[in-house]
């Protein structure tokens, strides 16, 4: 039996394996190849947000306005106001005057640049008969002039629960708890498992089923990297008490909206603060008390 | 099993291992500390109502606005004998008001000399703009709960110390003839997917 010289049958193997490990891998990557598409290899890369430098968040947040730039035409402000030290923000909401306008929640989908096809929002008014206190039976999709007679109306946001059990499931540490009490979520971490919203017992979160289709004069160009910045397809997203103006010692948009000044916001560690005076003079209490997530949002009704 | 946990926590570094687990195994949220607000360096201004003390005259001024007239266009030249205790008096003037706010007469808030003023209670006279003061008399809780930030929207800054914040009057949102709230259509409802209850007929498998 001839040999070509240097052809062995070792060495044939070692090709076939070498060309068929290649196909393989090539194969494996190629979703990789497709993703680059809509993300940028910096993107890719990109750290969870508390491994940031100050240094690389100037850099992330100038490339998401280069992105939405590009990828809308608009000109937007992203910027990461960090918490106030001495701020732990506290709102309370009367049931009592609350009539259920739903401007509420309409602020908030105009202020967060929600999603205008399902006419997302933070807020759910609930709908409730009166006498029961049960927000499982609140109809969220009412549409008939307000207040209807033997109704009240419940607005549920997320409460910023001081024990969360969201951020108790995520996987990936992708939503924490923030030093003046907001929860909030880096949207370039989350893998989008949803565990969060199965978790939250208030039907707090959103998930992006698609990414939010907005038109660019829509868009408000005021934005916060954790709060109301464009989110990408796939990821998770919650009331954030509008940390990219409340941090900021404004208002959030839910409450400049409400036109029965229903809504009461501020620092629960000021004892001079509009919100510390509801909770030291109404019966305040809390929604679903008995699983012991301490939110920092309450409800009254007038006495 | 019990028979095992005693030695267990009896060993030093097991005793130790357990209260850390019992220290780190919830999260507790840093103490809670009251603190000294910082100084208040903007005001808080109640937003005037654009039309108080005058008459809607159902015309458009020139600038699209709601022309208004004065009361004493009209009452300075002629004042009525005594006024109208209820509008089922009104005759002439005034004759389609609506007003729905208890058993009140019209000169319980309006003063009888002055069309242009108001009358407390005790007998002093106010300008309609102060009318927050007149209401404050029967409303007390309310009254309370607006000085506390807790009735009346607003808008601007929570904080002070960081900018101005604007507080609506109780007539920008109660008309004093008819106080109560009138029913208003909401806003659109969210149309998620969850939220829509099952079209008639649906199937669940």
């Amino acid at each position: 039996m001839t040999e070509v010289p240097g052809t062995t049958r070792r060495t044939t193997l070692k090709v076939l394996g070498a060309t068929l490990g290649t196909a393989a891998f090539a194969r494996a990557a190629a979703p990789l190849t497709q993703w680059s598409k809509d993300l940028s290899l910096d993107e890719f890369l990109q750290r969870h947000y508390r491994e940031l430098s100050p240094d690389d968040m100037k850099s992330v947040l100038r490339r998401m306005e280069q992105e939405t730039k590009e990828e809308h035409g608009v000109d937007v402000t992203i910027r990461d106001p960090r918490p106030t030290p001495g701020v732990k923000f506290g709102y309370a909401l009367n049931l009592s005057v609350c009539i259920g306008c739903r401007r509420c929640a309409e602020a908030c989908h105009q202020e967060n640049n929600h999603d205008r096809a399902s006419n997302n929002s933070y807020i759910r008014v609930l709908e409730m008969t009166q006498g029961s206190m049960d927000m499982e039976k609140g109809n969220a999709t009412y549409d008939h002039p307000v207040p209807a007679p033997g109704h009240y109306y419940m607005p549920v946001q997320c409460q910023q629960c001081d024990n969360p059990p969201c951020v108790k499931v995520c996987p990936v540490e992708a939503t924490w708890k923030e030093q003046d009490g907001i929860v909030v979520v880096d949207y370039n971490w989350c893998i989008g498992c949803r565990y969060c919203e199965a978790a939250c017992p208030y039907h707090a979160r959103r998930f992006n089923w698609q990414a939010p289709t907005i038109a660019p004069e829509e868009i408000n160009p005021d934005q916060g990297y954790l709060s109301n910045r464009l989110r990408p397809k796939g990821v998770m997203e919650k009331c954030h008490f509008c940390l990219h103006r409340t941090r900021e010692g404004r208002l959030p948009a839910c409450l400049e909206a409400c036109p029965t000044g229903a809504r009461v916001f501020g620092n629960m560690l000021d004892p001079t603060s509009e919100i510390r005076w509801v909770l030291e003079h109404k019966r305040v209490f809390v929604l679903k008390e008995e699983l012991g997530t301490r939110p920092s949002f309450f409800y009254f009704f007038d006495e | 099993m019990r028979i095992t946990a005693v030695p267990l926590l009896s060993h030093p570094r097991a005793a130790l291992l357990c209260v850390c687990v019992l220290a780190c195994g919830r999260e507790e949220p840093a103490a809670r500390v009251d603190v000294v607000p910082a100084p208040a360096r903007f005001s808080v201004e109640v937003r005037a109502h654009p039309n108080v003390g005058r008459l809607d005259s159902a015309r458009a001024d020139v600038r699209g606005g709601v022309a208004g007239t004065r009361c004493n266009t009209c009452h300075q030249a002629w004042v009525p004998g005594p006024m109208a205790t209820h509008t089922d008096q009104l005759d002439q003037f005034h004759k389609d008001m609506e007003f729905q706010h208890g058993p009140l007469g019209c000169n319980a808030c309006h003063d009888d000399g002055n069309r242009e003023q108001l009358r407390l209670a005790g007998g002093e006279r106010i300008p309609m703009a102060d009318a927050m003061r007149l209401c404050a008399q029967c409303h007390g809780p309310q009254h309370r709960d607006y000085s506390r930030g807790s009735h009346g929207g607003m808008s601007g800054y929570w904080d002070l110390s960081r900018g101005p914040r604007v507080r609506n009057h109780c007539l920008n949102c109660h008309d004093p003839h008819v106080p109560a709230w009138r029913q208003v259509l909401p806003a659109p409802p969210p149309r998620d997917r969850f939220l829509t209850p099952p079209a008639e007929g649906a199937h669940h498998d």
